[in-house]
């Protein structure tokens, strides 16, 4: 395994939580979204693949009552990368689904995005754009969902 | 006398060739394509996904085209495609709670947080075929209202603060959550190994036993306390990172069933609880699962166990149509060498039988 040389290795640090975020959104971002981004960029880095791209399984869990103890409820295809660039940076992802390509991109933008001379160009470039649609579609979602929402009236009585 | 034969290759290779004809059916009708079974017919998606326990949904679509439509051919297909990958891990467990709701009603509150959110349901609708579906004709597109979003908490949270209604299930402390894909099943089973034989477990089987519950076997009084619908965020450990990875997000259907509250010697009386927790969008599912979960709990809530739904060995070792139709199934399979020894019995027996019967005539003959 490659392991990271993270400052800091307590969970919740900001560096950890703005990757895990950008990781997000490149793993929700969809197979042409992500080869358009890439067709677009313009200094493309020499990209090694460490491992993958490859599909196996992850096991889901739920949790009994919702909220108890959790137990497993079956599986999900996942496919994950490890890539290095030319200079060395190494950029790992993992998504649902078995689009190889989509992923093997991810993992360079990942590795890009923790180049501090790049990440502006990514975010900008890469992860805004999967950020507007997530949530344009969430928000469209929302709104159709709450236009099903039943407004309860109380009957007149008719005893007076 | 036993002989071994074989044979039937080329009729085996010929009955597959016109399968694959049959299963294209007109030539002259444009082939079906994944992407309309996922869109036309998520829920048959769904199903294949639930019961086939493996979330994708284009090779549920896949397995679906292949299989001609039988989900239960399509669900096996999916179960045999798992044994081929490796397993990364185990994610962490979802949060329903912040799912994205796309339905959500209780049958058991009227207001609640959140408000009743009747989504995309076939409840109130008329059950009228409608022939214009036989054109692609327009669909109108929703409507769409501007309401702030808002938390909307479980049901079960809301009621759970005043002891009336029973806690979330815990499990020992400790204990790892069971794995029927990797270790055999040995009865009795905890909870969280029932709820995943149930979660994987027959649609049609569990409907008949949720069933038989409400008509008075293992009787429960449920209410259906909450049902939501929609997408959760997958997360993942990795070795190689230090936070726990967002792998997107799949669609599941979640059950509350709230039931009744005899409550023991160390529990006053408070509602009692039933989960169902299924990929995809599958009320019925869902629901039946809740009731059998609680059905199955008959031992622990120390209740007479009178009825088949509260079987926990009968249920869960039945529940899954890929066994059960394994082994019906298998009685097509040539069983020319078992049949041949029975034939051979019953010949034997007949004429045992017959020199029975004869010296009886016999002897009653001498006798009168």
């Amino acid at each position: 395994m490659i392991k990271e040389n993270n400052q800091s290795t307590e969970t919740g640090n900001v560096p950890d939580l703005e990757r895990k975020a950008a990781m997000a959104l490149l793993a929700q971002a969809t197979a042409p979204e992500i080869a358009a981004f890439w067709a677009g960029w313009g200094d493309k880095p020499d990209v090694e693949t460490l491992r993958g791209p490859e599909t196996g399984l992850v096991m889901l869990r739920g949790r009994i009552g919702g909220g108890g103890a959790p137990f497993n409820l079956g599986e999900a295809t996942v496919t994950r990368a490890t890539v290095r660039l030319g200079n060395g940076a190494v950029g790992h992802a993992y998504a649902l689904g078995r689009h190889r390509e989509k992923v093997r991109l991810a993992a360079v933008f990942d590795a890009l995005w923790q180049q501090p001379d790049c990440r502006d160009a990514v975010e900008k470039a890469v992860l805004a754009p999967i950020a507007e649609r997530l949530e344009q579609q969430r928000a469209l979602k929302h709104a159709q969902t709450a236009a099903t929402k039943v407004d309860f009236f109380t009957m007149v009585r008719g005893d007076d | 006398m036993y002989v071994a034969v074989k044979g039937g290759e080329a009729a085996i290779r010929n009955a597959h060739k016109l399968l694959a004809d049959r299963r294209r059916g007109d030539r002259d009708v444009p082939a079906i394509e994944l992407n309309q079974i996922v869109e036309q017919m998520s829920l048959a998606v769904d199903r294949v996904m639930a019961e086939g326990s493996l979330y994708d949904p284009e090779l549920a679509a896949l397995a679906i085209k292949q299989a001609r439509g039988d989900l239960i051919e399509a669900i096996f297909l999916v179960r045999a495609y798992r044994t081929t990958l490796q397993r990364f891990g185990y994610s962490t467990a979802l949060e329903t709670s912040k799912m994205q709701i796309e339905r959500r009603i209780s049958a058991a509150f009227k207001d609640l947080p959140g408000g009743q959110l009747l989504g995309p349901t076939f409840d109130y609708t008329h059950r009228l075929l409608d022939p214009e579906l036989a054109e692609d004709g327009p669909v109108d597109a929703p409507e769409q209202r501007d309401e702030p979003e808002a938390f909307t908490p479980r049901v079960t949270d809301i009621l759970g603060h005043d002891g009336m209604i029973e806690e979330d299930g815990e499990m020992p402390e400790g204990s790892v959550a069971g794995d029927l894909t990797r270790e055999p099943l040995t009865f009795p089973l905890e909870r969280d190994l029932r709820l995943q034989a149930l979660a994987r477990g027959d649609e049609g089987f569990l409907l008949g036993l949720a069933y038989s519950t409400q008509r008075g076997y293992a009787r429960s009084h449920p209410f259906a306390g909450e049902i939501r619908i929609g997408e959760v965020d997958i997360e993942l450990e990795v070795a190689e990172l230090d936070f726990p990875l967002t792998l997107g997000t799949i669609r599941v259907t979640e059950c509350q069933m709230v039931n009744q509250f005899k409550g023991s010697a160390k529990q006053p009386p408070q509602f009692t609880r039933g989960y169902g927790l299924v990929f995809g969008q599958s009320e019925r599912k869902a629901m039946s699962m809740a009731l059998c979960d609680r059905a199955l709990r008959a031992r622990e809530l120390g209740e007479d166990i009178t009825a088949t739904a509260q079987d926990e060995e009968f249920v869960i070792s039945h529940s899954d149509n890929v066994q059960s139709t394994g082994f019906v199934e298998h009685l097509k399979l040539p069983h020319y060498v078992d049949f041949q020894a029975e034939l051979d019995l019953i010949r034997r027996m007949r004429a045992e039988h017959e020199r029975k019967h004869q010296t009886g005539e016999e002897a009653k003959e001498a006798a009168e």
